[in-house]
């Protein structure tokens, strides 16, 4: 399976570390409270269909990306630069 | 019996080669197989269960029964297909599965016993008395069971894995993927044609057919000819492709020197992983067997395996054979062995409708029910419609039809489709995105058929590749139609084998629905039918056709089981090539590795790092009395250990002081340029990822030090920090642990030492307890950190990597000479415990800085990864594992680490367990063993006495708790 890189291009999988979802990204603020915090850090959806995870291009460019890929027929369907992403929601 | 005039063997070059110890002649170009028929030996092997003479039944990668293991040298390779090992000069093979001998198997007992061995035996029997299970029946079981073995030695073949791109990939060399090939290596793309035999073809060379007017094998190698000369078409033989993985890639498994010679250089085998835009399927199909009573016997194989044998390689399994048959391919084995020469003893056609002609008595409307001759077929039972009839035979050709080879399509999980027309499995359109199937593997069985779907297919991938392309001219050949009526298992009493390899009858099957495994997987898993190395290849179909029937279901409605990668077995060591041994893992080695191999230091992994565990010095015959000196030496004059293997990451911008305020509880905004500061890093839970010290080099410039083995993870967690989380801070970071080579100097004398060697005068004033900064050694120019983890007046000094070497030997000649020296892992630890500093050992993942006492650590003036977690209720307080010191106060002294800690009447249970050691040593300072551990609410508890307990080594020891800095509590030391 290859992942492609924003920065490299497409690359063996084995050159990314998977993290979990991209829901990581939306830190809560620390007054957010224990809900927010106890979903941030513990809870997370497991759809079978498609996800927004964050890898790491740790073989290569150490790139951060947000692969949205789907869990069922493993099609991959987008990557992008997680800190483009990450400003773009603020 | 070799039959002249036949066959695409090389008869000008004999071949010798010895199965059992006994020796057969062959030509280049035989099989295994092929050769022991030509010399008339049937009997290849004893099945699985019931230890029963079997023969071969195919002539190809499908066979169930001629599994034989080949030597070369001290190596053995088990499980080889006879109808797939090519004979060479001096190739030695043995039998499996029979002791003493093929010819006499003492375990051919468990026939006997088959009562007792059907389907489920082991959830059955063997269950009385409970304790013989472990002493008896279990080591029998096992030795009985498996087939291959293996040497026992390390295996040390050579095999390569390799990678491959292509516009197509075209799985299956016969006539559908040739003109396949054909068609699109004339358009320009690059193809990879690959197929598991030696010689591209397929039925091609078995068969009398004629392509073009010429014999089809003359036609196929013209194609050959025609693809070889092509640079943009690559032809990869003896080349399973073994699986289909996603985004078109493939897995192949290529056979390389098993043909070859002892002595040949090339590997054993190559792992191939192509990766295609699209794909062909055009991999054929497998005949059927006819299940009946005994239909096992040596000499009882496929009707298209008699023919290859025929055709092929000039061989004629029988003298005097019965063809068996539920379609027209029976009529063309007869016709095939007669022109040859071969005598027929019968055609049996189990339809009615049909009027076969022939010179050999023919039998419509009749089956064969039941053989004779259990170390070689001698007879086969006809019934016809006026009652049986026994007819002498060596050799029974049985077509039960067709299986077109849908592996590779159900690869990503998809399931084919039944056709009734033809009685088979056929691919669903779009189960492999960019795959289309063509030929037989289709279920369109004629050669014409073949030629033009091959064709039809390349075209459709050319345009979906956007290249251009007219169709060519398509060869003339043979547009039989299918013609055949089901007949999956003859009626009657005897055992009628379905899997062969797993030794599973139609009883069994039977007997599976009976007890309620009705679904095909549970019928599977319970009988074990296609769970052999063949995967059911020879059985699925039929055993699903019969389960279907006893319980009352169409075919498609009972389904299939799941194909899964590999086709055909794939050694481990070939997935692996490349990972063994030292290629498992790469080693890391300190600049210091050398000399410190030289002086005797035994070395350990850290991590992938080799680092000395101590240093013996003549005289010394126990690694305690070199630690206890080692320790002593750095309390007392000064120490030398290198440290370079802790990560070092460097960190820059004019964001990167709130960037380190953001990853550390603590803050590093408020550090002096020139000053070092030991930071605690948490996890966003709130649990402490990792400690070090950071020095602050210049206002944007900062070197973190991380855990040796943490480093990777804490670096991993810094580019997240800021590319996920704080992309607006302008910041840079890089590991430069391997671009530094840094050394501990520590020991009263340290100062002396490094005052004394380095340019720059080495004070109070100048380099105060915490500080850092640039020195240099003549044109070396270095860095300085006055920190200790040993407690002593202490040093790290680093240079550039490449002077590493030699700063060591400066370093240790320099120490000696003030009555010090080299000390290792073991005195490092041993001095850091007596200073209750930790180490991941306390650090394990699941404690917080409350737990450590560092809770005060945590600024509450601003925010850090793992702030707010860290303040919820339950990681914070009295209930809480806190981190103490250990010391033995009874007659017994040791403590181990790992051990558990109990109130001292308390009973030793799980629930009693009031924490655990991580850490001990003896330290020769305190002349004791000390621990750090976790003690529930352990803060309040010192003076207290705990019992530590080790169930594993058997040691129970009363401790007093305390705090965990034994040596030097004010630290004055450190400061001085």
């Amino acid at each position: 399976m290859r992942l492609t890189c924003p920065v490299c291009g497409e690359r063996d999988l084995r050159e990314f570390y998977y993290m979990g979802d991209a829901v990581a990204l939306a830190r809560p603020d620390s007054e957010a409270g224990e809900a927010a915090w106890d979903d941030y850090v513990h809870n997370r959806d497991n759809p079978a269909g498609v996800t927004r995870d964050l890898w790491q291009h740790e073989a290569g460019c150490a790139a951060w990306i947000v692969v949205t890929r789907n869990t069922v027929s493993h099609e991959v369907l987008e990557t992008a630069l997680a800190a483009d992403v990450k400003r773009a929601m603020s | 019996m070799r039959v002249d005039h036949k066959g695409l063997i090389d008869r000008t070059q004999r071949v010798n080669f010895t199965l059992d110890g006994n020796r057969y002649q062959g030509f280049a170009g035989d099989t295994v197989a092929s050769a022991l028929l030509a010399n008339d030996q049937r009997l290849m092997g004893r099945s699985f269960k019931y230890h029963r003479p079997r023969g071969v039944l195919t002539a190809g990668s499908e066979e169930p029964n001629a599994l034989i293991s080949v030597y070369r040298g001290s190596d053995v390779e088990p499980n080889v297909r006879a109808t797939v090992q090519e004979i060479y000069e001096g190739l030695v093979v043995r039998s499996q599965n029979a002791w003493p001998s093929l010819g006499f198997d003492a375990l051919a007992v468990n026939d006997f016993a088959a009562p007792f061995l059907s389907a489920g035996f082991y959830y059955k029997t063997f269950m009385w008395p409970r304790a013989f299970w472990e002493k008896l029946y279990e080591p029998v079981i096992r030795r009985a069971a498996g087939l291959g073995g293996l040497s026992g030695t390390s295996n040390d073949a050579e095999y390569e894995k390799a990678y491959a791109f292509c516009d197509v990939l075209i799985i299956g060399a016969g006539p559908a993927g040739l003109m396949a090939a054909l068609q699109a290596g004339r358009a320009g793309v690059d193809v990879i044609l690959a197929d598991e035999d030696r010689q591209a073809g397929g039925r091609l060379l078995s068969e009398t057919y004629e392509v073009d007017a010429r014999a089809g094998h003359e036609w196929a190698a013209g194609a050959v000819a025609e693809l070889e000369s092509m640079d943009n078409v690559r032809i990869m033989s003896r080349t399973t492709v073994t699986g289909v993985y996603d985004q078109g890639t493939y897995g192949a498994l290529e056979r390389v020197n098993g043909h070859l010679p002892k002595g040949s250089k090339a590997p054993r085998a190559c792992f191939w992983r192509i990766v295609a835009k699209r794909s062909i399927l055009t991999a054929g199909a497998l005949e059927r067997p006819v299940a009946f009573q005994n239909n096992d016997r040596p000499g009882i194989m496929t009707a298209s395996a008699v023919r290859a044998y025929l055709n092929r390689w000039g061989v004629a399994p029988g003298r005097d054979v019965v063809v068996f048959g539920n379609n027209d391919d029976a009529h063309r084995t007869a016709h095939d062995l007669q022109n040859a020469g071969v005598h027929v003893a019968a055609l049996i056609d189990s339809r009615w409708d049909v009027t076969p002609t022939g010179d050999f008595p023919i039998f419509t409307g009749a089956q064969v029910c039941g053989s004779a001759g259990r170390k070689g077929l001698e007879a086969v039972t006809v019934r016809t419609q006026s009652g049986t009839e026994k007819i002498a035979t060596d050799c029974l050709a049985m077509s039960g039809g067709w299986n077109p080879s849908v592996h590779m399509t159900c690869h990503m999980n998809g399931r084919p489709e039944w056709r009734a027309d033809i009685a088979s499995f056929v691919p669903r359109e779009g189960m492999i995105p960019g795959m289309l199937t063509a030929g037989a593997c289709n279920g369109t069985f004629s050669t014409h058929g073949a030629l033009r779907e091959g064709q039809a297919a390349a075209l459709e991938t050319l345009k979906a590749l956007g290249k251009r392309a007219t169709a060519c001219d398509l060869p003339a050949a043979e547009d039989a139609p299918t013609r055949m009526t089901p007949l999956w298992a003859v009626g009657g009493t005897g055992r009628a084998w379905l899997d062969f390899q797993n030794d599973v009858t139609v009883k069994d099957v039977k007997q599976a629905a009976q007890e309620n495994f009705r679904s095909v997987e549970h019928m599977k898993r319970y009988t074990t039918q296609g769970m052999a190395t063949d995967q059911g290849k020879n059985s699925n179909v039929a055993a699903l056709a019969i389960l279907a029937d006893v319980t009352g279901r169409g075919i498609p409605e009972t389904g299939t089981t799941t194909f899964r990668p590999p086709y055909t077995p794939v050694p481990i060591a070939a997935m692996g090539a490349g990972a063994e041994g030292k290629g498992f893992a790469p080693e890391r080695m300190i600049t210091s590795h050398k000399r410190t191999v030289v002086l005797g230091a035994p070395m350990i992994e850290a991590g992938m790092w080799y680092r000395p565990s101590y240093f013996p010095i003549e005289g010394e015959t126990h690694w305690r009395q070199s630690c206890d000196r080692e320790v002593n030496m750095v309390r007392e004059s000064v120490g030398i250990c290198d440290v370079s293997t802790l990560g070092k990451i460097d960190v820059q911008g004019p964001d990167a002081a709130a960037f380190l305020d953001f990853v550390y509880t603590n803050t590093f905004s408020t550090l002096k340029p020139g000053r070092v500061r030991y930071g605690l890093m948490l996890r966003e839970d709130g649990t402490v990822m990792d400690d070090g010290t950071t020095a602050r080099l210049s206002d944007m410039h900062y070197l973190m030090t991380t855990t040796t083995a943490a480093a990777g993870n804490v670096m991993r967690h810094l580019e997240y920090v800021h590319q996920c989380l704080r992309p607006d801070l302008d910041v840079s970071m890089i590991s430069v642990t391997e671009q530094w080579a840094q050394f501990a100097v520590a020991g009263p004398k340290s100062r002396e030492l490094l005052d004394g060697l380095l340019d720059q005068t080495v004070d109070d004033e100048s380099f105060p307890f915490m500080a850092c900064g640039d020195v240099s050694i003549g044109d070396v120019k270095g860095r300085l950190f006055r920190i200790s983890f040993s407690g002593e007046h202490a040093y790290e000094i680093a240079v550039p990597a490449r002077y590493g070497a030699a700063l060591f030997d400066v370093l240790n000649e320099q120490a000696t000479a003030l009555g010090g020296g080299l000390y290792g892992m073991e005195a490092l630890n041993v001095l850091r415990i007596e200073k209750g500093f930790i180490t991941h050992a306390e650090i394990h993942g699941r404690v917080t800085a409350f737990d450590i006492g560092m809770e005060r650590m945590v600024s509450a003036k601003k925010d850090c990864i793992g702030q707010t977690m860290a303040a919820r209720p339950g990681v914070n307080g009295p209930e809480r594992e806190q981190l103490v010191g250990l010391k033995p106060v009874g007659a017994v002294k040791q403590l181990t680490a790992g051990a558990h800690l109990f109130e001292a009447e308390a009973e030793v249970n799980r629930i009693n367990s009031q924490g655990y050691v991580t850490s001990v040593g003896f330290s020769p300072t305190e002349q004791s063993f000390l621990g750090l551990g976790f003690l529930k609410n352990g803060r309040a508890r010192h003076g207290e006495k705990v019992k530590l307990v080790d169930h594993m080594r058997g040691i129970e020891t009363l401790c007093e708790v305390c705090g965990p800095v034994f040596h030097d509590p004010e630290g004055g030391k450190t400061r001085g």
